[in-house]
């Protein structure tokens, strides 16, 4: 069912961009055309692209906000989340939690 | 087979064949009976043709044009592989970060949930603890927005489950003041597990919360769920909050029973995307029931009909419920791909909605 779906009409999670997407309906109450233009523009490239594996595999482990891959060193979890925290200009709710664990 | 007709499917996902007119005909139909239900527009000429088009496709699998993808948000989080056949899962135990981490990296999932195997708001209350340090664990690792998820699933509030009279039985024995009186207090109730359970979890680094199957109980459990989102958007401005509805109708159950001045009983989708919108909901996650008596093609019209007229009214994302029964989709536990990607291409691109 989930793949069913995945396959037909989504936009594939961090495979791609649909992470950030989702970000932008949830965080701003962007609709689906405004929040992948947003996403696109953060980017620097367009709405088709921003659902293109081929692209984003490699943008994604440039800008360090998390590959679907296994791969040391690379961020993931907090660390990919305070990237896309700044990428996409929002607050993330586990990193606020996160920097307020943290000792002065 | 004959050359003309089309391999399609009925309501209980079962194969059957039929001629381009019959299918037109069942969609002229289908949209007919929720524009009657709904008093919402029919869909045009244009749409109608469209979707035909889609159901009588000769491939398999259909799939959205390049550039039309939309996001995906789900319900019932990890207990689709480790549910039983209640919650059509696989049976297959493994530990909860796995499964997240697995619809993330494997299923191109483009968010996720946290679920408790009852997956109801009260059952969570006295493990709210345990809740709080898996969802810990799991926000150090994973990328994608998650949420916790459980249904509001007021009917747990009353006899012999929970401390209120069950106002079906008051009903039998007319007692109706009764029954409408034990109702709103289960709804008070319930708003308030609401807000104890999220802004726990909240405080856990959840993204937010998604609320499944809202109205299960009728209109005074929409009330309760109501008042419990604006409670934990009050408490908490960055939550993400997906209302997710359970029936394209509210039952009236209480049948007075109001939210902000306004009566919930009987509010269609493209209405019940206001009041979640006023309770402080971020996305809208709309139903529309699959009659397993008719085909596809019938149920597929009349669920884009009421998805389409509530995106067009809506201020938010709405993301259609396409599971097993609801948005054109066959009622059935593995509902067969030819009809599940049709389905899902119809509500991205005819119904535009903002996710699936």
């Amino acid at each position: 069912m989930d793949m069913a779906h995945m396959i037909a009409s989504g936009m594939g999670g961090i495979r791609t961009a649909g992470d950030l997407v989702a970000r932008m309906e949830y965080a701003k109450n962007m609709k689906i055309d405004k929040a992948k233009e947003y996403v696109a523009k953060k980017l620097g490239l367009s709405t088709l692209d921003i659902a293109d594996e081929h692209i984003m595999r490699d943008l994604r482990e440039e800008l360090k906000i998390g590959v679907v891959t296994g791969l040391p060193g690379a961020p993931r979890g907090i660390a990919a989340k305070m990237n896309i925290e700044k990428l996409l200009d929002i607050k993330i709710n586990s990193c606020e939690k996160f920097r307020q664990s943290l000792k002065n | 087979m004959a050359a003309q007709e089309f391999y399609t499917r009925m309501g209980d996902g079962k194969r059957v064949t039929m001629t381009k007119e019959k299918i037109m005909a069942d969609l002229q139909a289908g949209t007919a009976d929720a524009a009657d239900m709904g008093t919402i527009p029919a869909l045009t000429a244009d749409d109608l043709e469209r979707l035909l088009d889609i159901i009588c496709d000769r491939n398999r699998v259909v799939a959205v044009e390049p550039g039309n993808e939309v996001v995906l948000t789900y319900d019932i989080g990890q207990l689709d592989f480790t549910g039983d056949n209640g919650n059509s899962g696989n049976g297959v135990d493994m530990g909860r970060l796995e499964a997240a981490l697995i619809h993330e990296r494997a299923l191109g999932a483009d968010t996720f949930e946290l679920a408790h195997s009852d997956y109801s708001i009260k059952p969570v209350k006295p493990v709210i603890s345990m809740e709080m340090q898996t969802m810990e664990e799991i926000q150090q690792e994973i990328i994608a927005p998650f949420f916790y998820g459980a249904m509001p699933n007021m009917g747990l509030y009353y006899a012999p489950d929970g401390p209120y009279g069950n106002p079906a039985d008051l009903m039998r024995e007319f007692k109706i003041d009764e029954s409408m009186q034990q109702s709103e207090l289960a709804a008070e109730h319930l708003a308030r597990d609401i807000e104890y359970v999220g802004n726990k979890i909240m405080a856990a680094g959840a993204d937010g919360f998604d609320f499944d199957t809202m109205a299960s109980a009728g209109d005074a459990d929409f009330v309760g769920g109501l008042k419990g989102v604006e409670a934990l958007r009050k408490a908490n401005p960055l939550a993400y909050i997906n209302t997710g509805m359970a029936g394209e109708s509210v039952m009236g159950i209480h049948g007075g029973i109001e939210f902000h001045g306004k009566t919930v009983a009987g509010l269609f989708p493209h209405q019940q995307v206001k009041v979640c919108e006023e309770a402080g909901a971020n996305v809208f996650g709309a139903v529309c029931n699959t009659n397993t008596s008719k085909s596809l093609a019938w149920n597929m019209a009349r669920a884009v009909t009421f998805v389409k007229e509530c995106v067009k009214q809506a201020s938010i994302p709405v993301h259609c419920d396409l599971g097993m029964g609801v948005g054109g989709i066959p009622m059935f536990e593995t509902p067969p791909i030819d009809a599940v990607t049709r389905a899902s291409k119809a509500m991205v691109e005819i119904a535009k909605c903002d996710g699936v």
